[in-house]
């Protein structure tokens, strides 16, 4: 955690990197930030074990190999599930779906808050005030219980979760977007477009969206971080799809399994580290990106979770901003 | 005056906040395609079975009409009965609600000592080993699945602490004194009291240790330390008091949640709680229970909110809107 956030007006390399190729940034941070060079060697790993699972998966998915939870041994490393299944083959292919459902859950979530703020942002007035406002009452209502409403009705399917956790995740987006999107309406070259001629559309998909574009995608890292501890709870809730291996459906299947009582530690302990890994991956490089882009987010990022402790980055007075949730209101 | 003008401000976006949740309440249940009838998916149900209780549902009428009566209903405290103890929902939920409560305070202490301590120690001592350790550990607590953590603590503590359920069933049989309940409750609620504390001080240590460094740096402290005065006095008395504001609201805003991320909590240790009795409605396609316990948690989210909107205006007099 840095202490003293980059300034704007100081132009850092990162920065003056964005002014040429908008996407360039991120590889310059994940370049000169060992934090996030790190972080997004973690994602790589991992999302090269997910897509060659099915060639380096020691036994089949569903293969029983032995009884039920026993114990690790030289040919299986982590022991048995509560179906007598190879917790490694388990473990892998498990992280094939709980990627899906994070970067496909982020994905929506980037769509909807995307399209939130930009409008809001870049046409301000009445449909701002509007949009924005709506954006403050999503964000106050606890996700979990929204999640739990929504995925009780729609059923358990793997395209309900994904849109289940887009839809209540997309607030922060939202808000994030519009700040940034305000301040580069402003900027010179937007209005040289405009007194051009150039349409509103054209405008926001030339030269307002390329710029948001980083931060855009630091959010959407963040949001995988989210959306992937939302789907582990989901599916401990008994919503998820229960035809599918995930690492939430694994914890669910020890806790349902009884693992506890006969001691099983290998069925739970390693879908909870894989979680915690993933997510520390994104932590890192999410949060060094937005540190990046938006030192005004230096309180430090507290929303990989369910209680969006998070600074909201349109507060102009910093000591509001330290009391990062109602920083929002203090309008 | 001037609280007059944001007390109506705050006030007016909290009873929104409800409205919308109320709103979203009736569309999620009752006008997204496919109802609870639908979902109860059941082969063996007549279709006669489906109509009558759509009909009792009120689901036969149109959109309009049954959002007025859902309103009418709520307006009068009326959530509906539950599927299946036919019992009033509100009922069914004021019981559990009474256990969460004390259950989610302790967690909050839990939280709030750590957070604190661990904050004022890493900023007090910031840039050393024991700053990034402590915070790291605090971080690595925070990125761990709830449930999971609580499984974790089943483990490490099965034996020595009861690990589920509110209250030893046989306590009643030897005739116990009110201590001896009060301590039998204590025990029940270690264990999920701490995996909420646990998974919630990290934000703390993070929002303390933000808040210190920003006093450390004032020339008061300078000051202070001019004067001679003891560490600890210039830490707690001179420092800590002035980053005591955001903490605040920090703490009554995440009450809130915290009620809602007891959901998780309750699963794992079958505590007996709104969580729970959510958790159990969800498996038993109990939809008035879940509509019931969704507008219950947002509400003492709103209510978290508002508290924390007024107490930091009443403690921060810098504030003018």
């Amino acid at each position: 955690m840095t202490t003293t956030a980059p300034q704007l007006a100081g132009e850092p390399a990162e920065l003056r990197d964005s002014r040429r190729r908008p996407l360039g940034v991120i590889w310059s941070v994940i370049r000169s930030q060992p934090q996030a060079a790190v972080g997004t060697a973690i994602l790589v790993l991992v999302v090269l074990v997910a897509f060659l699972a099915p060639v380096i998966a020691p036994y089949g998915e569903r293969e029983v190999v032995g009884q039920p939870f026993q114990s690790p041994s030289g040919s299986h490393w982590l022991g048995l599930d509560d179906g007598g299944v190879d917790m490694v083959t388990l473990l892998i292919w498990g992280a094939r779906v709980s990627l899906i459902v994070g970067f496909a859950a982020a994905l929506v979530a980037m769509l909807i808050g995307g399209a939130f703020g930009i409008l809001a942002g870049y046409f301000g007035g009445k449909l701002d005030i509007l949009l924005m406002r709506l954006t403050d009452y999503f964000l106050v209502i606890p996700d979990i219980a929204l999640m739990i409403a929504i995925g009780a009705i729609w059923g358990r399917s793997l395209r309900n979760i994904i849109l289940i956790i887009g839809i209540v995740y997309w607030p922060t987006t939202a808000r994030l977007l519009r700040a940034q999107v305000k301040s580069v309406r402003e900027r010179v070259y937007v209005k040289r477009a405009r007194s051009l001629g150039a349409s509103n559309s054209r405008i926001i998909f030339r030269h307002v969206l390329p710029q948001v574009a980083p931060l855009l995608v630091a959010n959407t890292v963040l949001t995988v971080a989210i959306a992937i501890f939302a789907e582990t709870a989901l599916a401990f809730l008994g919503l998820g799809d229960p035809s599918l291996i995930s690492w939430g459906k694994l914890i669910e299947n020890a806790f349902e399994g009884n693992a506890i009582s006969v001691d099983a530690w290998w069925a739970i302990v390693p879908p909870g580290v894989a979680v915690a890994v993933v997510i520390l991956g994104c932590t890192m490089l999410g949060q060094a990106l937005e540190n990046t882009l938006n030192p005004r987010l230096r309180v430090g990022h507290l929303s990989v979770r369910r209680f969006r402790l998070r600074s909201l980055p349109d507060t102009i007075d910093p000591r509001a901003a330290q009391a990062a949730p109602t920083a929002r209101s203090g309008r | 005056m001037r609280g007059a003008d944001y007390v109506i401000k705050r006030t007016v976006f909290a009873l929104m906040t409800v409205f919308v949740a109320v709103t979203l309440n009736f569309i999620i249940f009752r006008a997204a395609p496919g109802d609870a009838t639908t979902a109860l998916r059941c082969r063996n149900c007549p279709i006669e079975f489906k109509e009558a209780l759509r009909k009792e549902l009120g689901l036969d009428k149109t959109k309009v009409q049954q959002y007025g009566i859902y309103l009418k209903e709520l307006a009068h405290g009326d959530l509906g009965r539950s599927f299946a103890s036919r019992q009033p929902v509100t009922d069914e939920l004021a019981a559990p609600i009474k256990n969460t409560i004390p259950m989610v305070l302790l967690g909050e202490v839990i939280a709030v000592f750590l957070g604190i301590l661990t904050g004022v120690v890493a900023a007090w001592r910031r840039g050393t080993l024991l700053d990034s350790g402590s915070l790291g550990v605090a971080l690595v607590f925070y990125s761990l699945p709830t449930q999971w953590l609580g499984l974790m603590l089943v483990i490490l503590f099965a034996g020595t602490l009861p690990i589920s359920g509110i209250g030893d069933p046989f306590i009643a049989f030897t005739d116990p004194t009110w201590w001896e309940t009060l301590k039998d409750r204590l025990t029940h609620m270690i264990l999920p009291s701490a995996t909420l504390g646990i998974v919630l001080y990290g934000s703390y240590a993070l929002i303390v240790r933000s808040a210190m460094l920003e006093t450390l740096g004032e020339d008061y402290i300078l000051t202070a330390r001019a004067k001679g005065l003891r560490n600890w006095t210039i830490v707690w008395r001179h420092a800590f008091r002035n980053a005591l504001l955001p903490v605040t609201t920090l703490m009554a805003i995440s009450l809130g949640y915290v009620v809602a991320g007891a959901i998780l909590v309750e699963a794992v240790f079958s505590y007996p709680g709104i969580g729970l009795e959510t958790y159990d409605a969800v498996f038993a396609k109990d939809y008035p229970i879940v509509q019931g316990s969704f507008l219950l948690l947002t509400l003492s989210v709103v209510l978290a909110n508002y508290i924390a909107d007024l107490l930091y205006f009443k403690l921060d007099p810098r504030i003018t809107t």
